[in-house]
């Protein structure tokens, strides 16, 4: 590890991606994750890497398939509008089993929206935004640091798992500066890419990309492999982070930006005594449910906090049995909930207990 | 000494410069520390902010609702952002530029022609240095001492010959009476 370095969230991501040996860049410029693209426009060219502007998002995605398949590691990035208009290539980069990483730094929505911070994109991350039966890895970073390890995270489970993998943040996170270590590399043993549309070199039959399966028993047959696949990613890769949850009558869940604030809030609330902790999921999809169910035996309510109109809400309910009682306190359309808003919604919980 | 700091001006003033200096040192007194700009489409001359936060605890939320300290720069910021400002904390104005004192009674409030100092001194663009220089003394948040490493760290290596002048801009803020 080196010193440490004062860096933007989007800066990071760039070095991280640079650092877990990514080469291949295509993307679009749009707010707020501009700074991601401009770093590796300057930084690429001095690692030997590709960093290509495309014409559109669509192009953009539709050359990581292309680069995924020939087994590069590679990366897009983009704001919501632009992510929707990459929904179709991540759709076919999932059914054709390809590793390959996709950034999001959330801004408000829909249509063109707004260029804050948001988080009402978390049901096109984790529930399919693309057509078909697919799965995403989805990633919540919550500090200019996780960026950096969930960045090199990324990188490996879409190779280990041959699927795309979201790293999911939101304008203030791209744009925030904090103090942050870059490992040199990656310790993960990954397997080698037999599958990938490199060079014959005479030695071995060629391989072929493809998402387009006409027999509907073939078709089937192959997504039922890969779900095969999800299961073990659910089984072993859903993360979490919990703070003060242990005694908690009241849990406060957040990811990414809001989680920060809901910390703040959760430390209000104990200074006054009332009993709060919070529950931060790291992976959206796989959603760590059993982090959930395990406070749902000694929480008496969960308070869910979103900068949108409540979206993560459906999986904690999911994930509970709705065993008790879920709440809700968000903004939107790029504005940020305040501890106070999230302190006196968790009051009013409390009285209600 | 921990501290929440809204520093706020025009685009073009260094506020962004200025937070990344006590960012820098509060990174290397080997505190936690944030830095977060309210980014919009504004371009040079609209206005621009940004949040510091240096505290010994980990750092929750880094956009910073009630300061301890904001430096204002220009009227708008002062205007819009006074009224937040924590009971008993402090705020630092250019009085070259803004030419109202603030309505608060209940916080310090610091005057400093920062910009007529930095343009008599001979270094025009460094106001928001010679400010900087004045909320070490006045708040503590961070040492003198620390800014030799931090203006290594925030002037490019190419541009080696701006210490000097920022050194002095330092000295100047700290300085003034």
């Amino acid at each position: 590890m080196a010193d440490k370095v004062l860096v933007k969230g989007n800066e990071a991501l760039g070095e991280a991606a640079i650092k877990a040996g990514c080469r291949f860049f295509f993307g679009y410029p749009i707010t707020p994750q501009t700074e991601l693209s401009e770093y590796l426009a300057k930084r690429f060219p001095k690692v030997g890497g590709t960093f290509l502007q495309a014409e559109s998002e669509v192009a953009a995605i539709n050359m990581v398939l292309g680069a995924a398949s020939a087994g590069a590691r590679v990366m897009t990035s983009s704001s919501s509008p632009g992510i929707s208009l990459k929904s179709e290539g991540i759709s076919y980069i999932a059914g054709s089993d390809l590793p390959a990483v996709i950034v999001n730094i959330q801004r408000g929505g829909p249509g063109l929206g707004g260029i804050q911070p948001s988080q009402a994109d978390y049901f096109q991350a984790t529930k399919g935004g693309g057509h078909g039966d697919y799965r995403l890895i989805v990633l919540a970073p919550n500090s200019v640091q996780e960026i950096v390890s969930l960045t090199f995270d990324a990188f490996d489970l879409a190779d280990l798992y041959r699927m795309p993998v979201m790293i999911l943040g939101d304008g203030m996170l791209g744009q925030m500066m904090e103090p942050v270590e870059f490992p040199e590399h990656s310790d993960r043993v990954l397997p080698e890419k037999t599958w990938a549309t490199d060079t014959t070199q005479g030695k071995r039959k060629k391989n072929i990309v493809n998402s387009l399966y006409i027999k509907p028993d073939v078709l089937e047959k192959i997504v039922l492999d890969r779900y095969a696949r999800y299961a073990e990613v659910e089984a072993k890769e859903a993360r979490a982070e919990t703070y003060l949850t242990d005694d908690a009558d009241i849990i406060i869940t957040a990811y990414g930006a809001t989680s920060r604030i809901s910390r703040n809030a959760v430390d209000a609330l104990r200074a006054s005594g009332i009993k709060a902790g919070l529950l931060r999921p790291i992976t959206l999809w796989p959603f760590p449910k059993a982090e959930y169910q395990r406070l749902a035996k000694t929480a008496k309510a969960f308070l869910t906090v979103e900068m949108s109109m409540g979206q993560m809400i459906e999986d904690v309910k999911l994930s509970i049995d709705c065993s008790r009682p879920v709440h809700f306190c968000g903004r939107t359309g790029g504005m940020i909930p305040t501890p106070g808003e999230i302190e006196a919604k968790a009051r009013e919980i409390a009285a209600s207990l | 000494m921990a501290g929440k700091m809204l520093l706020a001006g025009f685009g073009g003033q260094g506020i962004l410069f200025a937070g990344k200096m006590f960012t820098y040192a509060g990174m290397l007194e080997g505190k936690n520390v944030t830095n977060i700009p309210e980014y919009g489409p504004e371009m040079r001359g609209g206005t621009c902010n940004c949040s510091v936060i240096i505290d010994e605890n980990p750092i929750g939320s880094p956009l910073v609702l009630e300061p301890d300290i904001l430096i204002a720069m220009n009227l708008p910021s002062l205007a819009r952002f006074e009224n937040a400002v924590a009971p008993g904390g402090k705020i630092f104005i250019d009085n070259t530029l803004i030419d109202r004192e603030t309505t608060r009674e209940d916080v310090d409030a610091y005057y400093i022609p920062a910009t007529r100092l930095a343009a008599e001194a001979g270094i025009p663009k460094l106001a928001n240095v010679i400010l900087v220089g004045k909320v070490i003394r006045e708040s503590g948040i961070c040492s003198m001492e620390i800014m030799d490493k931090v203006l290594e760290k925030v002037v490019p290596p190419s541009r080696q010959a701006l210490i000097a002048p920022n050194k002095k801009a330092l000295e100047i803020g700290y300085n003034f009476e």
